[in-house]
């Protein structure tokens, strides 16, 4: 996807505000913002994000494009939906900050090691492969995901959690190798193909 | 009084022993009692939760709840959809009000469910279970179902994020939702007045991939439930649920905390008061035992 990160920045020499609006769900609303600062005084994990839901808006509207779309602060969203519920001009803040994550991701320029990032691309794949979200790979996976070493220090760290699930019966062994899925799970696959096909016909206009 | 039907969308974390799998045995031991009848939607798929974004994009993601509406249309015709899980219910209920308010985005999903050989018309409502016992059944009708009231339990009513923003439930305050302590009350227990965390975010899915952060979070939602005097907390949905009991060990390594704070759904509570078995109630999945609903059940 690089080359479309070059198509894009062509196309949209002058203003990062237009492309926000024009590839970004909700981009739209960005305009509207009067940077009250309630939103990112909203966020769980404020303290951990650079640049704050308010500030990114901001820093849109400033042409940031570079400093934006590398940012890991959306990735750090909990999708509480306090800034949603809160903000005076109605802006759908949780969905923004998804759309901006997603457009990041999708011109290859999100942060490569964010953890929610991979967390999330785990997570899709996951699901798409049987239509149902498997936990047991899915935390199997995710231990592993900072590579070998550290994925069994945190195997080890968790065993002790996963001991207690096994024994209520909250977790099965046996999901690791069938497991739970759907029966058309190629007619799930064709849908996503299909949905896909559409927006990146879209994203290529826009 | 007649069965009430629903169609039903279970979600990923109430399949047999996944995580939240105590939470659906709970469910049916309650909608039993109330004469709920849950119609399960056939073969329906994972709504990607709050975390599909990074792969999955907008049209993509609206596609995988606008497919269980589809097929809840074609085998439950008429009756509303029902989540159990917050995310789900969410998910679900955002792709309605969109697709019923964008032709467009109408247009494209029905080309997408297409090749599946489906199709959408999103006019099923999209209800939390909490709405049906609420708004269809109340909290009278709740109420007469109790054999064994939960009497001298305090209980921290957590209601979280997703149960609440940004739909709400039954018109309440975001902030200060109240539907958790008046069904405490209903069954007889005490609730925790000013429980002042119960709207605080628990990290959701970033419980995975920021746990250091969501535990500093989780570790003040048990705090503020002692704080009020607490005996367990109470929630509606399976990511707090989970969240907030299974890390407690590691909260206690980490911050010299003792905690031991049970975390039961609303349903637990439900089943146990309306006389069922330890094992109906779902008691046997509690990590850290509710001693004190066990006592009930086996009185
Ligand atoms: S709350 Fe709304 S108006 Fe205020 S800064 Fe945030 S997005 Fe802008
Ligand atoms: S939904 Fe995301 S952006 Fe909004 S307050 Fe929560 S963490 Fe912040």
């Amino acid at each position: 996807m690089g080359d479309m990160n070059v198509v894009k920045v062509e196309a949209y020499r002058n203003s990062f505000l237009k492309e926000v609006e024009a590839n970004v769900e909700g981009g739209q609303w960005v305009k509207m913002c009067m940077q009250c600062g309630v939103c990112s005084g909203s966020c769980p994990l404020g303290s951990a994000w650079d640049h704050p839901p308010q500030e990114l808006f901001m820093m849109i509207r400033a042409g940031k494009r570079e400093e934006v779309l590398t940012s890991s602060s959306m990735w750090m969203c909990t999708s509480c939906y306090n800034c949603i519920v809160r903000c005076p001009r109605d802006l759908p803040i949780t969905h923004i900050m998804h759309g901006l994550a997603h457009y990041a991701e999708r011109l290859g320029l999100a942060p490569k090691n964010q953890p929610t990032r991979k967390f999330a691309k785990l997570f899709w794949n996951n699901l798409v492969k049987k239509g149902r979200v498997n936990e047991l790979k899915l935390g199997v996976a995710l231990y592993f995901m900072n590579g070998l070493v550290e994925g069994i220090k945190t195997a080890l760290k968790m065993a002790p959690l996963g001991l207690n699930m096994l024994k209520t019966k909250r977790m099965n062994p046996l999901e690791y190798v069938g497991g739970h899925g759907i029966k058309d799970a190629a007619g799930l696959q064709a849908i996503l193909k299909k949905a896909r096909a559409i927006e990146l016909a879209k994203a290529k206009k826009a | 009084m007649a069965k009430r039907e629903y169609s039903f969308y279970p979600g990923c974390s109430s399949q047999k022993a996944a995580s939240a799998s105590n939470y659906q045995v709970s469910v049916n031991a309650m909608c039993d009692e109330l004469d709920i009848k849950l119609n399960e939607i056939p073969d329906w798929n994972c709504c990607s939760a709050s975390i599909g974004y990074a792969e999955g994009g907008e049209l993509p993601r609206l596609a995988l709840s606008a497919r269980n509406m589809a097929l809840s249309e074609k085998f439950n015709p008429g009756q509303d959809i029902v989540a159990t899980c917050a995310a789900c219910w969410l998910a679900t209920r955002e792709t309605k009000d969109r697709l019923n308010h964008e032709d467009a985005l109408m247009k494209e999903t029905n080309e997408a469910l297409a090749a599946a050989g489906l199709k959408v018309a999103a006019n099923q409502k999209v209800r939390h279970m909490v709405e049906v016992l609420i708004e269809d059944i109340g909290y009278e009708e709740m109420g007469k179902h109790v054999k064994k009231p939960l009497e001298g339990l305090k209980i921290a009513g957590y209601v979280g994020c997703q149960t609440n923003r940004p739909f709400g439930i039954d018109g309440e305050s975001f902030e200060n939702p109240k539907y958790l302590d008046k069904l405490v009350a209903t069954l007889g227990a005490e609730p925790i007045e000013n429980y002042e965390k119960k709207v605080q975010c628990c990290g959701g899915a970033l419980a995975f991939s920021e746990p250091v952060k969501s535990q500093a979070m989780i570790k003040d939602i048990i705090e503020a439930a002692y704080d009020g005097g607490a005996d367990m907390i109470v929630t509606p949905c399976p990511v707090c649920q989970m969240n907030v009991e299974v890390y407690q060990d590691q909260i206690n390594a980490k911050y010299k905390t003792k905690f031991k704070m049970p975390v039961v759904y609303y349903s637990t509570l439900m089943a146990v008061a309306y006389g069922k078995s330890d094992k109906q109630a779902g008691l046997d999945g509690q990590i850290i035992k509710a001693t004190q609903l066990e006592a009930i059940t086996r009185r």
